[in-house]
């Protein structure tokens, strides 16, 4: 009974965070270059795992698959698979749970020791709002690098794959390019870009709301960063779900 | 005993109730501050003397009561209404709760940036108010750099940027050595007595307690800071005592009423003293 009690008092705080950040965003004063700043940390700041992510999915997709369709002659349909796939899944969730590990963790963390030393009560003293200033950069900054980060991983992807297929299978740079290039349609790239947007903005809110409720200081910040990976990473694959079955019931059904 | 209410009071508490979930923080507690006089607020830990602060600043609500600043009721204030009433109020935090990404200059600067005042006219206060706490050697170190005496003085300094009338106090001697914390007493009787802002300063040192109700400050013709010691001729009246116990204020009054109380707690209390 606590459990669904307590699952849904955080599921109302953090619907009333959304609905303060959403109200304010547009409202000045806008911290323009605490945004830039987010951008780089959260974004540019996990490229360097993005980067291994992708290209290593990549690779491992057209191993097994290669593996796989050589039973039926078909590894010439290689590139598709491994595009197909990550274009629709593997990139969008893998980005962003390697984001929602080392972003969220990060921003539960910094918002939660800034909590414990009084530091947003603070900067409410000093006439700032904590929403404004802290919360709103973080959400515009996952908004727009989830889905950055998640083309290029991607794009690392399919390169993975390439080097697989030409070192391994010994198919030609063609033959593999050609066969990507078919899964790349417009409605694959409104999908792939449309879930990392939503998950990015999870990964923000909720990071944002476990450091904001922490409790019980430094012991409360090591329980809030936990609890911000777990909510998140638990969210986005749940989410996935849903935006899949959306996606095929609407652009990307079965011909 | 009638009470008087309205804008000559600084800061003013009406039958201010809080509690979180069973916990009863504050029961009916009802005071004021007068403009350019101290309260000094004592009690045990968990006895809600921080929350009263916080009560002050709007950064919590009370379950009843009213509370003014200024003579405004702040009690139903959104948020964006207290931003505007707490220009008029500084804050110093228990451990300074400086933004440790910031130096100190970014720190004392805070307020005054938020407002969008030309970096042109920043740095000259903030280099007066680091004067003030005599601290402007430090001013572009980051707080992690600095000691935790040092750390409360750049605290009391972003509190004063703005000039603010209230200034609130929240046990910024706790853990300091006797210098340093004398040191802080003393900038709170400079405040107290030549810039004629009123304060709430939460304590439990009974040497601040002492340094607080019997030493006064004045500036000579040279216009250097003197201090005195009360004696028979010269009697503060500008600073008053307030002991809270289980969320109830069991005294109110001057120093010399407080060491004749006949109550057994506050007995207990000041006989830590030495």
């Amino acid at each position: 009974m606590n459990l669904l009690y307590n699952t849904i008092y955080q599921l109302q705080e953090i619907t009333l965070l959304t609905w303060r950040a959403l109200r304010s965003l547009f409202r000045p004063p806008m911290y323009w270059s605490e945004m830039l700043k987010q951008m780089d940390v959260l974004g540019f700041g996990s490229l360097a795992i993005i980067l291994l992510t992708g290209t290593f999915t990549g690779g491992v997709l057209a191993l097994n698959s290669a593996n796989t369709l050589q039973r039926f002659g078909f590894t010439n349909q290689t590139g598709e698979l491994v595009a197909t796939s990550l274009i629709r899944e593997l990139g969008p969730v893998l980005t962003c749970l390697m984001l929602a590990g080392r972003v969220g963790s990060g921003i539960a963390a910094e918002l939660g020791s800034m909590i414990v030393s009084e530091q947003i009560d603070a900067m409410r003293a000093l006439g700032t709002d904590p929403v404004k200033k802290l919360v709103i950069p973080r959400i515009i900054a996952l908004l727009l690098m989830a889905p950055a980060l998640t083309v290029i991983c991607d794009l690392m992807g399919i390169l993975g794959g390439l080097f697989v297929a030409v070192s391994q299978i010994f198919q030609a740079t063609s033959v593999y390019m050609a066969s990507a290039q078919r899964a790349m349609t417009g409605n694959e790239i409104i999908g792939g870009l449309l879930k990392p947007v939503v998950f990015g903005f999870i990964i923000a809110i909720v990071g944002c709301y476990m450091g904001l409720s922490t409790k019980g200081g430094t012991v409360g910040v090591g329980r809030a960063t936990t609890r911000s990976v777990v909510v998140s990473s638990i969210l986005v694959i749940f989410v996935d779900f849903l935006i899949t079955k959306l996606l095929i019931a609407t652009i990307l059904g079965y011909d | 005993m009638t009470r008087t209410y309205g804008p000559q009071h600084a800061i003013e508490f009406r039958e201010v109730t809080l509690a979180f979930g069973d916990r009863v923080i504050l029961d009916n507690v009802s005071f004021e501050v007068g403009r350019g006089e101290s309260k000094i607020v004592m009690g045990g830990s968990g006895t809600g003397k921080s929350t009263i602060l916080r009560l002050a600043l709007g950064l919590i609500k009370p379950d009843a009561g009213q509370i003014f600043i200024d003579g405004e009721e702040i009690t139903d204030h959104n948020e964006e209404q207290l931003m505007r009433v707490r220009q008029k109020i500084g804050m110093v935090f228990q451990e300074g709760a400086l933004f440790d990404s910031m130096t100190v200059y970014e720190n004392v600067a805070y307020r005054l940036r938020e407002q969008k005042v030309p970096e042109s006219e920043v740095e000259p206060t903030v280099r007066q108010m680091l004067r003030f706490v005599d601290l402007e050697h430090a001013i572009f170190q980051l707080p992690n750099e600095l000691s935790g005496g040092m750390r409360r003085r750049v605290g009391i300094a972003r509190a004063l940027v703005g000039s603010p009338k209230i200034v609130l106090f929240d046990e910024p001697t706790a853990g300091l050595d006797p210098i340093t914390a004398r040191t802080i007493c003393e900038l709170a009787l400079k405040l107290r007595d030549l810039e004629n802002v009123a304060s709430i300063f939460v304590t439990h040192r009974l040497q601040d307690i002492e340094v607080l109700s019997s030493e006064y400050v004045t500036r000579n013709e040279q216009g250097d800071v003197e201090f005195h010691k009360e004696n028979d001729e010269v009697c503060l009246v500008n600073t008053r005592f307030i002991m809270l116990k289980d969320g109830q204020i069991i005294f109110s009054g001057s120093d010399e009423q407080l060491n004749e109380a006949p109550d057994p707690y506050i007995r207990r209390f000041l006989q830590r003293r030495g």
